[in-house]
């Protein structure tokens, strides 16, 4: 060796990249946005004016952070329903205050900002968090404290086992495995490979998978991970291909799923691609291009309500929520703006019917029988805080890059 | 395995190690000019994809116009840096240097998100998305550009460095640069045509591989690291050997997928770092190493 510190120039190289890894991950927030069409302007309303003490509600969402695509829809939609009730006469004919704090889509923030809630703004019940982790991150505070949380994520840990004080509005991959489950019946699938994110979502996709199909009698021939950040996974799908299954699912959000599609089509691999609902959204089909076309997933049924039949008892609830929020946010209505306002529409009954006191909240949202939400039909219990059934989800497959419902 | 499995590794591998090659090339050439290993090199990629996603793209350039934009641009970003970030200090000790790069990587990082979003773009494939079929191993026509374009980037190189007056007269201040400079060769011009040089290839790298990786802000920081491991095992200095050390960590990344059991394949980015460790216990100074800098 020549040179006079190779290994400690390396070593400090070394150190330098993985500073850069972790710094340049925090770094450059975007900035929390204006809302369109402001907050509303208290005067302005005509009829019953809403009087006395507000009645305040907190909420917390990823409005900034990896979680902002759906944060941000979420804080959209509560900021929607506060205007929409308080030009209504508010609740119980008092005015109705819905305190929003941001999270960034960190665990650490989100305990901070549960707390500021529930002993400096004495808020009567918590709306998200947006995140499965942000979630389980302040369900004990919530628990401690006896606040009622309606979280908006999905993570079956949440709800299982059945925590007093904790609800929440998202389908659990426990519905999405069982309605792709289904339809794998139908087919007569008898070979299935799987292929999941190594992150928190893929992995609770995966053990779902494994039981699930394992208890359909569906062999699977290949199990396969990638990284979140991975950018090829030409060579798990290489392995893949080897086993020859009928049908390849695979459970992770944007980009890597559409990435997987993509590398499907180059190795001419025909097997049927099933994804999961983390990529319900036009994003997916944006990425993958003519990759996405067929590609079947469980997803909520905001994207199919025009092609809904009329007797769906939701169909009239998610006409109106997607013209409303549309008109309010000027943005296209997506699926985690349906989360917030079912969480927030659920405590709000709970509220009209016993007041604002944190028990009598609780009570009653236990009580909650077949509301009609965005996501679904919600049947609450004292055994079951997230009441909903694989119903709330639509099967579909993209064809010519939009949705269309499996028939 | 089947052998139709080990060439699909291989072609796979070989595709996408061509673009740690080219990064590694980038790493090689400013270390060569200044003793400086530049964390900014993935950034240097990800802006080639992002500036080639606004052109190709969002703006509907040609092809050709899209990619030669896309790289000068890339490689007056790098002259910039050099300029403002690195000339200034260029006294200083490399370490202070080292961690300027660290810094500007971040700026470039925050700077691409602020503008292209935090969201991947989705850019198509230069020849449509198709793939040739060879028995039953695809490759696709990405894979072609590619390997062309690494394999035009690579012998050009070689060209420039032995065949012009330019090139020659860095490789001199790579070897020696105050005999260089004494001979009556601008260092510090040289110096700052090595960073136009490195972010330019860079840039190619990151322009050929989005169509199959999509182009993301945050996507440097990874083929940096990859990059580098390449560089190493090359053999710090050595511009071809980077090249095949690129090769290599794609090629051993790939394999590692292949043979790792159910389950694992999630992986595969230690592999490489795994590589990289055995290489410096065993052979800290690479497998091509040589070193070029030193002079006698």
């Amino acid at each position: 060796m020549r040179c006079p510190y190779p290994r400690l120039l390396i070593a400090s190289c070394i150190v330098g990249l993985a500073v850069a890894l972790v710094v340049g991950g925090g770094c450059a927030k975007p900035q929390p946005q204006q809302v369109p069409g402001g907050p509303p302007k208290v005067g302005e309303m005509p009829v019953p004016q809403p009087a006395g003490e507000p009645i305040k509600v907190g909420a917390i969402f990823s409005v900034t952070g990896p979680g902002a695509p759906l944060g941000e829809p979420e804080k959209f939609a509560a900021e929607m329903i506060e205007d929409a009730v308080n030009k209504a006469g508010g609740i119980n004919g008092r005015p109705l205050k819905i305190i929003i704090e941001d999270d960034q889509t960190e665990e650490a923030k989100a305990v901070l900002a549960a707390k500021k809630l529930i002993e400096q703004d004495k808020v009567c019940a918590i709306v998200g968090p947006t995140m499965s982790g942000t979630t389980l991150a302040i369900v004990d505070s919530c628990q401690k404290a006896e606040v009622p949380l309606f979280s908006c994520a999905a993570s079956a840990k949440i709800t299982h086992p059945v925590k007093k004080w904790v609800f929440s509005s998202a389908q659990t991959d426990v519905l999405a495995v069982q309605r792709i489950v289904e339809y794998l019946k139908q087919q007569g699938t008898k070979r299935a490979a799987i292929i999941c994110d190594s992150n928190a979502f893929g992995q609770s996709g995966a053990e779902q998978l494994r039981k699930q199909l394992g208890e359909a009698g569906i062999q699977i021939v290949d199990e396969e991970k990638f990284a979140t950040k991975d950018t090829d996974m030409t060579a798990q799908l290489t392995k893949i291909k080897a086993q020859n299954p009928e049908v390849i699912i695979c459970w992770g959000t944007n980009p890597g799923p559409a990435i997987i599609a993509k590398n499907m089509k180059s190795l001419g691999i025909t097997a049927q691609l099933i994804n999961s609902h983390g990529v319900a959204n036009q994003k997916f089909i944006e990425l993958a291009g003519d990759a996405a076309e067929g590609v079947i997933l469980p997803c909520g049924k905001l994207l199919v309500a025009d092609e809904l039949p009329d007797s769906d008892p939701q169909k009239a609830t998610l006409l109106k929520f997607r013209k409303d929020y549309e008109a309010f946010t000027g943005k296209p209505v997506n699926t985690f703006a349906g989360h917030a306002f079912d969480s927030l529409q659920m405590v709000l009954q709970a509220i009209r019917k016993a007041g604002d006191d944190r028990a009598a909240i609780r009570d009653a949202l236990e009580q909650t029988k077949d509301f009609v939400g965005i996501t679904g039909v919600f049947n609450l219990s004292p055994e079951d805080h997230n009441g909903l059934t694989k119903d709330a989800f639509a099967l579909v497959v993209i064809k010519n890059g939009t949705w269309t419902q499996v028939k | 395995m089947s052998l139709a499995e080990l060439l699909q590794y291989l072609v796979t591998g070989v595709t996408v190690g061509s673009v740690y090659g080219l990064v590694a090339l980038g790493f090689t050439i400013i270390y060569n000019a200044t003793g400086i290993i530049n964390f900014a090199q993935g950034e240097f990629v990800v802006l080639g994809g992002l500036i080639f996603y606004s052109l190709y793209v969002a703006a509907h350039l040609p092809l050709v116009a899209a990619l030669v934009l896309a790289v000068a641009a890339v490689a007056l970003i790098g002259v910039l840096m050099e300029r403002l970030t690195i000339r200034p200090l260029i006294n200083s000790p490399v370490v202070t240097l080292i961690i300027i790069t660290v810094g500007v990587s971040v700026l470039l990082r925050g700077a691409a998100k602020l503008i292209w979003g935090p969201e991947a773009l989705p850019v198509p494939p230069f020849s449509g998305e198709h793939s040739l079929f060879v028995g039953s191993v695809a490759v696709h026509l990405q894979y072609l550009w590619v390997l062309g374009l690494t394999v035009l980037a690579v012998v050009g190189l070689r060209l420039f460095f032995d065949h012009t007056i330019v090139g020659k007269a860095m490789q001199a201040c790579a070897i020696n640069s105050e005999a260089a400079q004494l001979a009556g060769i601008s260092v510090s011009r040289m110096v700052q045509g090595s960073f136009a040089l490195s972010a330019a290839l860079s840039a190619l790298a990151g322009i050929v591989i989005c169509p199959i990786t999509l182009a993301s802000y945050d996507g440097g920081a990874l083929l940096a690291l990859k990059g580098f491991c390449g560089t190493i095992i090359g053999g710090l200095g050595n511009g071809l050997g980077a090249v095949m050390g690129g090769v290599i960590i794609g090629i051993l990344e790939k394999l590692g997928i292949g043979f790792a059991p159910q389950g694992y394949a999630g992986y595969q980015d230690a592999f490489a770092f795994v590589v990289l460790l055995l290489m410096l216990f065993i052979r800290p100074s690479g497998l091509f190493g040589r070193q070029r800098t030193e002079g006698i």
